[in-house]
């Protein structure tokens, strides 16, 4: 209980700080019959990136995934509380889930670029959703693949398969591919799990300058990562949101034992 | 490197324009919908034609479809014409084509997935087999018939012709005398065409319950004996025998004959090429980072199939196995060449015997002009979709209840 309240206090701190993007309160959410996550209250500021740590199955996924209601499509899952992005609510019937999803992009934990070219992989999405000339279709699709820090690698074979790039470039066409659609939100699953220390390198890079423009949430094994590039950090276990706060409180001096056992490597 | 950073887009700084760029939520949710609701009727509609099929059938054939139906054989009057003969040859069939069909099958997809030659001009020999599995599956059913019954009723006449054929075990001939009292005396014969017996005297004889007996010939114009005893065991030289065979229940014969392990072969061709192609997709889901894992323990190639792959394959090859066999029940073309439209009255006793099956009863009724026949030909045919359906039904539970995720 005395965690919560931190918690609860250093919302209201970080609230005053940044305004809050995303609003999570008494948020709760079941696979079935199993209760995955328990009563999450959480403001996450806009456009600064804010990392989710804990150990596997401890609910940061799913709690990303309710963000832009990709848990939809999953049988059986269901979500009760408040969800509220830029005051929009997420979870009601009403929501538009097709509108949302350009407005709160998501990038998954193994890159999954479509079987088309690298061009039309980012042009898909552009020209699903705007109404634009051809040039500024190219336009968007270059200066994308730049701020993804990928265009120079790949300028002189737009045509080829998306396929043909390496593990950490398809990841960051990935990423390219959601900033395209100019979203206000992007949600990154383990976005380096699957890929070698340069390309994660790489990509830590272009989190760090997504948040010029984007709120960004990233959920991390890697706790090394989370200090690189998160601003805030929160801690879960077993579907509880334990602590949440700056990354270099986090890190530094963690009010909840729990959150230091973690981050010591004592448990997870 | 970087020789100039893109401009960002006007319109990613332009919220007006992106606003009045957006293509219409609506719109597009609005095609969403409509396919939607296409794709859904167009399904629909292949379960209502399914349904008034089921029900025409029914309405024709309900009141013939009584127990007496299932239980009696056929016979020339409607009203006591019976399908079970059709049944039980039909679960023969069945349960030889499996019997046959699954190894078959599945030995071949284990070739063809597991046992990928690394050697150039094995690989090639490997692509024409697979070749030729996706040609069989294409390849009509009538001409299946034709196969079998060249290749396995007479096997081109090699081995003599199905009437006499050139090897027989488990069978008995027999020339069955009758006696003047209507007694039957039996003298065993060494071969289906051998001559008819002359009664002699010396001559050894049975009753039909296999009892050996002493007959006593007498001369064409000599006087009957007297005595019940004598005369119940006498036959004149001039008797004439008929020939009547006892086949025990390992009879086989070669060439195979037109009996049911005949017809099992030939629906074997017939879905071999189903059951190879399931069990190819479905060891080919088997995700290979299973057999990496099992190879890297140091299993040879038959353990990693025996303990790893074929264990997970199985839901999907039995799901392929009994959709393929509920084709193989439901086919009357090559049955037809195999076994014809023949009277036959008793269920097959062994993989040699006459047959008949449910698509062959069904036809033979149909094709009559009595509108009585049709009515039983349509209750042979609920009793048909009704065990296609069982089929059907033991492949989705089996899919249901075995297929576990594989990664």
């Amino acid at each position: 209980m005395k965690s919560l309240q931190t918690s609860m206090e250093n919302n209201s701190v970080i609230r005053e700080k940044n305004p809050s993007a995303i609003h999570i309160s008494q948020f709760d959410a079941w696979y079935d019959r199993y209760h995955a996550l328990k009563n999450i209250n959480i403001d996450i500021p806009e456009k600064q990136v804010t990392a989710f740590i804990g150990p596997s199955g401890c609910g940061k996924s799913t709690l990303l995934r309710w963000m832009n209601r990709i848990n939809d499509s999953i049988f059986k899952a269901r979500a009760e509380g408040t969800l509220t992005i830029h005051g929009q609510d997420i979870l009601s019937t009403k929501t538009d889930v097709v509108a949302l999803r350009r407005r709160v992009g998501i990038v998954f934990q193994k890159p999954n670029p479509f079987p088309k070219s690298i061009f039309e992989n980012i042009a898909f999405g552009i020209r699903m959703h705007l109404n634009v000339s051809k040039k500024e279709v190219g336009d968007i699709v270059e200066w994308s693949l730049y701020k993804a820090g990928l265009w120079d690698e790949v300028k002189d074979r737009l045509k080829e398969s998306a396929l043909s790039l390496s593990g950490g470039q398809q990841q960051r066409l990935c990423i390219a591919r959601a900033m395209a659609l100019a979203p206000e939100v992007l949600l990154m699953d383990e976005p380096c799990s699957a890929l070698d220390p340069i390309a994660t390198a790489k990509i830590e890079d272009l989190i760090h300058q997504l948040r010029e423009r984007y709120t960004v949430v990233i959920v991390t094994h890697n706790m090394q990562q989370a200090t690189r590039v998160s601003d805030y950090t929160a801690f879960m276990y077993l579907g509880e949101m334990i602590e949440f706060g700056t990354s270099d409180q986090m890190f530094m001096s963690p009010n909840d034992q729990r959150t230091e056992d973690y981050i010591t490597g004592k448990f997870g | 490197m970087n020789a100039h950073e893109p401009e960002t887009p006007e319109i990613f700084n332009d919220p007006e324009r992106m606003k009045a760029a957006q293509r219409s939520i609506q719109h597009r949710q609005l095609i969403n919908t409509v396919f939607k609701n296409i794709c859904m009727s167009v399904a629909g509609i292949s379960v209502v034609l399914l349904l008034v099929l089921l029900t025409a059938i029914f309405y024709l054939g309900y009141e013939t479809l009584t127990l007496p139906f299932l239980s009696s054989p056929p016979s020339p009057d409607a009203s006591t014409a019976g399908f079970f003969p059709a049944i039980m040859g039909s679960v023969w069939l069945l349960v030889l084509v499996m019997a046959l069909a699954l190894p078959v099958g599945v030995a071949t997809a284990i070739t063809l997935e597991e046992f990928k030659p690394g050697n150039r001009s094995l690989r090639n020999v490997h692509s024409v087999l697979q070749t030729n599995i996706t040609n069989l599956a294409g390849v009509p059913s009538v001409v299946y018939g034709m196969i079998g019954l060249t290749l396995f009723v007479s096997m081109f006449q090699v081995f003599g012709n199905e009437k006499k054929p050139a090897f027989e075990w488990g069978v008995r001939y027999f020339d069955q005398f009758y006696s003047d009292s209507d007694q039957i005396w039996l003298v065993p014969v060494d071969a289906s065409d051998t001559p008819e017996t002359i009664p002699h005297s010396s001559m050894v004889a049975f009753t039909p319950n296999g009892k050996k007996v002493d007959l006593n010939i007498i001369g064409p114009e000599a006087q009957w004996p007297e005595g019940a005893s004598l005369s119940d065991r006498t036959l004149r030289e001039d008797s004439i025998p008929g020939r009547i065979h006892e086949r025990s229940w390992y009879y086989f014969r070669i060439p195979f004959g037109r009996g049911v392990l005949s017809g099992a072969l030939t629906l074997m061709l017939v879905i071999l090429p189903i059951i190879m192609t399931a069990s190819q997709e479905a060891l080919r889901a088997v995700p290979y980072n299973l057999r990496e894992a099992a190879w890297g323990m140091g299993a040879t190639r038959w353990q990693t199939v025996w303990k790893i792959t074929l264990p997970s394959a199985v839901p999907g090859i039995m799901t392929g196995t009994i959709l393929a066999l509920s084709r193989a029940i439901g086919e009357a073309a090559p049955l037809l060449m195999i076994a014809g439209i023949v009277f036959i009255s008793n269920p097959p006793g062994n993989i040699m015997d006459d047959f008949t099956a449910m698509p062959l009863q069904i036809y033979n009724w149909a094709q009559r002009p009595q509108a009585e026949f049709h009515h039983i030909a349509a209750s042979g045919i609920v009793v048909l979709l009704a065990v296609l359906l069982f089929f059907n039904a033991i492949a989705v539970y089996i899919r249901n209840k075995y297929q576990k995720p594989l990664s």
